[in-house]
């Protein structure tokens, strides 16, 4: 709960603060603390890729893109109403959404019921991996993350076409 | 480059450990926390460290764009050949059953190498977005 109240605090700053160096840093520590919150939950696995990720990668990025740009933000033209009221509509859609979903940590969730019990029952038998996780994501699932790692040479290869041909532009 | 001397001697310190901190997330990820997205994303953290702290061009030294270019393919293609190599084997793409004598060891190697793929790819993909973003910075200083 104090987690929650922490980032709902570190969202608040970073919509009321204009300068973008600090929104950069709310940013990282909104990311560490859903790090924290993962761990509570026991998904470490995922927890570390939110702090190397989310408050390690991204921080470093979006800072070496502030350094292209001009540090503060820009006042809107005008009053942003219509995206304002589509992300209010959208937030009411999911907080609706969420109503259906099982109670938290219900052993007969359909999530529970369906493979789960193999996965947690025979995936040291049949792959020898005692990390549930890392068998289900590269064997189980195996095709899942080659598409995973395909979007991310993808993306990759976009910031590299895209980027590059900007820097070509300038020569001529 | 930085000429604070605390922050370079900090840094040749502790890149190291990171880079070790790396190979133990991609190694022992079958035991504990961790795998080959992860190990990827702390290994290139090691070099834009180094990159921050020493330079671009000395980044650029280490690693060069070429190498960090193949890295983005490779990862995905051994990823691939994982698969394709299961085919070749007798089984069905990306399936580890055919890749060792044993089905446990083959899973077991199958795993290894997949993950290997991943760390691979991620790391040269975020390794590249820096270096492409830090590297804007530097030709528009130059001009």
């Amino acid at each position: 709960m104090t987690l929650l109240t922490m980032m709902a605090v570190v969202t608040v700053a970073i919509v009321a603060q204009r300068n973008l160096f600090a929104v950069v840093v709310f940013g990282s520590i909104y990311s560490f603390l859903m790090a924290t919150a993962l761990v509570a939950l026991d998904a470490v696995d995922v927890a570390m890729t939110e702090a190397s990720v989310g408050a390690g990668m991204s921080t470093v990025l979006l800072l070496a893109a502030l350094h292209l740009t001009r540090g503060d933000e820009v006042k809107p033209l005008r009053r942003p109403l219509l995206p304002m009221l589509v992300a209010v509509v959208i937030g009411a859609a999911l907080v609706y959404g969420t109503i259906g979903l099982p109670a938290f940590s219900d052993p007969q969730a359909a999530i529970h019921t369906h493979v789960v019990p193999r996965y947690l029952g025979d995936s040291l038998r049949e792959t020898g991996v005692p990390n549930v996780v890392t068998s289900v994501l590269a064997s189980y699932r195996g095709y899942d993350t080659l598409g995973e790692t395909t979007v991310v040479f993808t993306a990759g290869a976009g910031v590299i076409a895209l980027l590059r041909r900007r820097r070509r532009e300038k020569k001529k | 480059m930085t000429r604070d001397l605390v922050l370079r001697v900090l840094g040749k310190l502790l890149i190291p450990f990171v880079l070790l901190f790396a190979l133990y997330v991609q190694f022992h990820g079958d035991f504990g926390p961790g795998g080959g997205f992860q190990a990827g994303v702390i290994a290139a953290a090691a070099v834009i460290f180094y990159a921050i702290i020493f330079g671009l061009p000395a980044a650029r030294r280490f690693a060069p764009d070429w190498l960090i270019e193949s890295m983005v393919a490779l990862g995905v293609l051994v990823y691939g050949g994982v698969g394709v190599f299961g085919v070749l084997l007798g089984g069905n793409f990306l399936d580890y059953f055919v890749l060792a004598h044993n089905t446990v060891h083959g899973q077991e190697r199958g795993i290894f190498w997949v993950e290997v793929g991943v760390a691979i790819t991620v790391s040269g993909v975020m390794l590249k977005v820096f270096y492409m973003f830090a590297g804007r910075q530097r030709d528009r200083d130059e001009e």
